[in-house]
């Protein structure tokens, strides 16, 4: 067994003076307010998928799924993940590639991995959290902040799955890795005339990017971002409905369950994607308030965790991770509410999906590891 | 120190960062749920409200006793729009329609929006298809006529179209009264289109009235048997009967043969659906007779006692011959009834003129609608002429050269039958009085009504007695015409009366057209049924029997009165 896998030493010591959620590697704070997230989202499932209440179990057993897996990962030091996560970028990696070749197709992308005897899943998942535990690892084995050579090898680590998952095409999970490294790279201290030249250079690539790299269907998404109604019944249809959705919510909303158009299905996606339109249309502004400031709380939490980090490779880690959390936060309801284009991210811990609410779990068991294993 | 610093501001630009970002969705949200809020939301309502219409459902037809002849059950009908259908579900709906796969992609690939897949459903079955929530597939109420009565009042209701609008018969003349107004009703509508909820009404429905005909059931039912028998019977083509309220005018049975069935209307034959005794008119032969012989007591320049000569049995006028049966001699104008004499009545018009018989014709009802208000009414032919020569009158007389309907003749016996009061006929009982005008005076009406009971007590009627009642009429025989003229073996039999004579109540008339069998006399084809629907719809109608019963008779009636 290798000696990552034995607590420290410090973890074992039960004086009175080390709650037991220190020692069970629980982060209370943290883990009310998953929790109370988890069980808003149940709420709002039932009625988004019009009172199906199968659909509402099996996301509670996703989530009951999503605590254990939260919670193992908790267990186990920080420094562990160092070596671990690079394998795990290393395999990730590897099984982009075989999706490549033997991925099974749907919906006209081709994400899905299904090897023999297991179920079928996403490899992407697996990277959007190697790639920050393998970035900060990377960046924190030199002195910080990091040189401009370290900077440009990270860039590499991460442009190797941006590409292929682009390649999927997946333009959401991809875009949002790439935040999650660039995520780790700012935090690490990158430079600021680096990042002035980072943020040009995009602005001179985005032409490329949009003539060369984009398929059709991502271009389409954009353009009708920029104006709906240029295809109100193909793909601008969305983001009509669910702006229409939002805005007849008013200030009080229309009631629980009482959401016509979330309720007659004028709403597509209205149990994935789409959640938060139910939620703005039923309880309001004052709903997508009370929602925003749990986010906001899970994210303060997060940002604490990091500050309070032991080493560095903590800090950078949780500072990505929740960071990155606020970001597909963010992205999905600016999507829904119409002030980004349609890139196919769900609401965390709300929007039905077992994959996605495992992943976030297990990167909220990263934060509780960070946050549990302080002292030296 | 200044690493520091630096590792402080990029602190505090993350924090700032995400503020900033979470203010922007705050904004959002404010703009699309404050600001832009009534905007949005009649733009949601725009999406689910809709107005519907309520179909408003047609009324009943029902007997004079309140028997249904006519109800609508409603009934869903699936239909598409085949801009939102997706061909994917093709399969899936086909065979939950029960449509080949073919026909149904077949109909819904075109640019219409609207198109029938399926109509006149069981509700369970229709909701089943509908609960498939396939985009694009719609369900609305319609109405089906059902008719209970069903073959035997099929051609006096008459039917109604898919649509439910009224095609034939009653259906048709009062389709106004029947069908009602839609409503509408403003309601919200799912993407499938399906009704989730009702908001306000706009327009009450108003449905369509009932109608009550004039017409028994019972006696309907017992006519169209004894019709149906005696056409079977004698290998006709067709049959007619309408029976009459000689006092109201009121329409108590009028069935015809061959008939249909007006609840499937797959194999509808519309010759079938005709309404003969109204709309067909024939050459009526010798049951005008009496009409005949009412213009001449009506002239008074004859009396039932006048006598004629009508031997040898033939006679020319203006170079055509008319012709007896046999040589009947001396006959009074009672026998020249009796015996259905053609030179008889050819005699008697041609005392009183031609003008004078055409007048009391037209007078009873002969050549013109008889305002009963049924569709296709025919007016039948009864031609005036400047100067009518002798064989015109002498042929009129006996009921050749003139054309009328069933419904005419039983009208002008009726007016016999009534001490000369003619009455309108009518079949709807909507509370209008009954027209009626004196047409013939009462003196000639009640000579008339027993030189017919003669008739049936010793002439061609005798076939029409009955134990109960005092029977009077008059049979008719006539030639069908055929494209060469008149057809010597083809013939349509006729009996036309009234009873009791004591009082009389109902009037009749029988028609059995083109009989194949030996037998063709309206004597003998027509007379018995006569008088078995006459004794039968009295007894039915609690008439008390006004027979001077005989022994024998007496028995019979008192046996029958057990049976009853």
């Amino acid at each position: 067994m290798p000696q990552e896998f034995v607590r420290s030493l410090n973890d074992l010591d039960f004086s009175k003076r080390t709650p037991l959620s220190y020692r069970l590697h629980i982060d209370v704070p943290l883990l009310l307010l998953i929790a109370i997230l988890c069980l808003a989202g149940l709420v709002i499932l039932f009625s988004a998928s019009g009172g199906n209440e199968a659909m509402v179990e099996r996301q509670a057993i996703h989530m009951g799924v999503g605590f254990v897996v939260m919670v193992v990962v908790a267990q186990f030091d920080p420094r562990f993940y160092t070596h671990w996560g690079f394998l795990a970028y290393i395999a990730g990696v590897g099984m982009l590639i075989a999706v490549l070749f033997m991925g099974t197709e749907g919906k006209g992308a081709t994400r899905w991995l299904d090897l023999p005897g297991l179920p079928a899943f996403q490899p992407s998942e697996i990277l959007k959290l190697a790639v920050p535990i393998m970035l900060s690892w990377y960046l924190t084995r030199y002195h910080l902040p990091p040189r401009f050579k370290h900077i440009a090898i990270s860039f590499v680590f991460l442009a190797i799955p941006f590409v292929l998952i682009l390649k999927q095409p997946d333009l959401g999970t991809s875009l949002l890795i790439a935040i999650s490294g660039i995520f780790v790279i700012f935090l690490a201290g990158m430079s600021w005339a680096l990042i002035l030249g980072l943020v040009a250079l995009v602005l001179m690539l985005a032409p490329a990017l949009w003539i060369f790299v984009m398929r059709e269907y991502q271009k389409q998404r954009v353009l009708t971002f920029l104006n709906p109604e240029s295809d109100r019944f193909g793909s601008g249809w969305n983001i009509i409905q669910s702006k229409t959705a939002i805005g007849s919510g008013g200030l009080e909303g229309k009631g629980y369950m009482l959401g016509t158009q979330a309720q007659l299905d004028f709403l597509p996606e209205s149990h994935t994607d789409f959640i938060v339109a139910v939620l703005a249309e039923e309880m309001g502004y004052i709903g997508v308030v009370v929602l925003i400031v749990l986010y906001l709380a899970i994210t303060s939490r997060g940002l604490m965790i990091a500050a309070r980090a032991r080493e560095s490779f903590g800090r950078l880690l949780a500072g990505s991770l929740i960071l990155t959390f606020f970001i597909y936060v963010f992205v999905n309801i600016g999507m829904v509410s119409g002030i980004l284009p349609v890139v196919g991210v769900p609401l965390p811990l709300v929007s039905y999906g077992g994959t996605s609410i495992v992943t976030l779990m297990a990167g909220f068991g990263l934060l509780m590891s960070i946050s549990t294993h302080r002292k030296l | 120190m200044i690493g520091l610093l630096l590792q402080f501001w990029r602190h505090l630009l993350v924090l700032i960062l995400l503020m900033m970002l979470f203010g922007l969705i705050g904004a959002r949200a404010i703009k699309l749920q404050v600001t832009d809020r009534d905007f949005l939301q009649s733009q949601g309502e725009a999406r689910m409200e809709r107005v519907d219409s309520i179909s408003a459902s047609r009324g009943m037809i029902l007997d004079r006793n309140g028997e249904p002849l006519a109800v609508s059950a409603p009934l869903t009908t699936l239909w598409a729009d085949p801009r939102l259908f997706g061909q994917e579900n093709v399969p899936e709906l086909a065979k939950a329609l029960g449509v080949t796969q073919q026909w149904l992609s077949q109909r819904t690939s075109t640019q219409k929006s609207f198109v029938y897949l399926k109509r006149h459903m069981v509700p369970e079955d229709a909701a089943a298809i509908l609960d498939l929530k396939m985009t694009g597939v719609f369900g609305q109420i319609e109405y089906k006529r059902f008719y209970p009565a069903g073959e035997v009042t099929a051609q006096i209701i008459g039917l109604t179209n898919v649509d439910e609008a009224g095609q034939e018969g009653i259906e048709l003349a009062f389709n106004d009264v029947l069908e009602g107004e839609d409503g509408k009703k403003r309601v919200l509508k799912d993407l499938y289109g399906r009704t989730v909820r009702d908001v306000e009404s706009i327009k009450a429905v108003s449905p369509g009235e009932n109608l009550y005909l004039t017409v028994d059931q019972n006696l309907q039912y017992l006519a169209y048997r004894e019709l149906k028998a005696a056409v079977t019977q004698y290998h006709a083509t067709a049959g007619s009967l309408v029976m009459m309220d000689v006092t109201t005018g009121e329409i108590l049975a009028m069935v015809n043969q061959p008939s249909f069935n007006p609840n499937n209307r797959a194999n509808l034959v519309y010759a079938q659906a005709r309404n003969r005794s109204v709309t067909d008119a024939i050459e009526p032969g010798s049951v005008v007779k009496a009409l005949t012989l009412a213009a001449a007591l009506e002239s008074g320049k004859l009396k039932p006692t006048s006598e004629f000569n009508t031997s040898p049995g033939y006679r020319r006028y203006d170079g055509h011959t008319i012709r007896d049966t046999r040589d009947y001699g001396k006959l009074s104008m009672t026998d020249v009834l009796v015996k259905s004499s053609n030179i008889g009545a050819s005699e008697i018009a041609l005392t009183v003129g031609g003008e004078e018989v055409w007048k009391v014709f037209y007078d009873l009802g002969l050549g013109q609608v008889s305002g009963i208000g049924l569709p296709g009414e025919s007016a039948g032919l009864l031609p005036n002429r400047p100067n009518w020569k002798d064989i015109e009158t002498a042929t009129f007389s006996y009921g050749y050269g003139l054309t009328v309907t069933p419904l005419q003749l039983v009208v002008a016996y009726a007016a016999i039958a009534n001490n000369g009061v003619k009455v309108q006929p009518m079949m709807i009982r909507d509370g209008t009085s009954t027209v009626s005008k004196r047409v013939l005076s009462e003196s000639t009406a009640t000579k008339m009504q027993s030189m017919l009971e003669q008739v049936v007590l010793k002439g061609t009627g005798r076939a029409a007695q009955s134990a109960l009642y005092r029977i009077a009429g008059k049979t008719g025989t006539s030639h069908k015409v055929g494209p060469e003229g008149y057809n010597d073996n083809r013939y349509v039999g006729t009996f036309a009366g009234f009873a009791p004579v004591s009082n009389p109540r109902l009037a009749m008339i029988l028609i059995i057209d083109d009989p194949q069998g030996e037998k063709y006399y309206g004597g003998e084809i027509a007379a018995p049924a006569f008088g078995r629907i006459m004794e039968a719809a009295l007894q039915l109608l609690n008439v008390a029997p006004d027979q001077a019963l005989s022994d024998g008779a007496a028995f019979v009636a008192s046996e029958l009165e057990v049976a009853l």
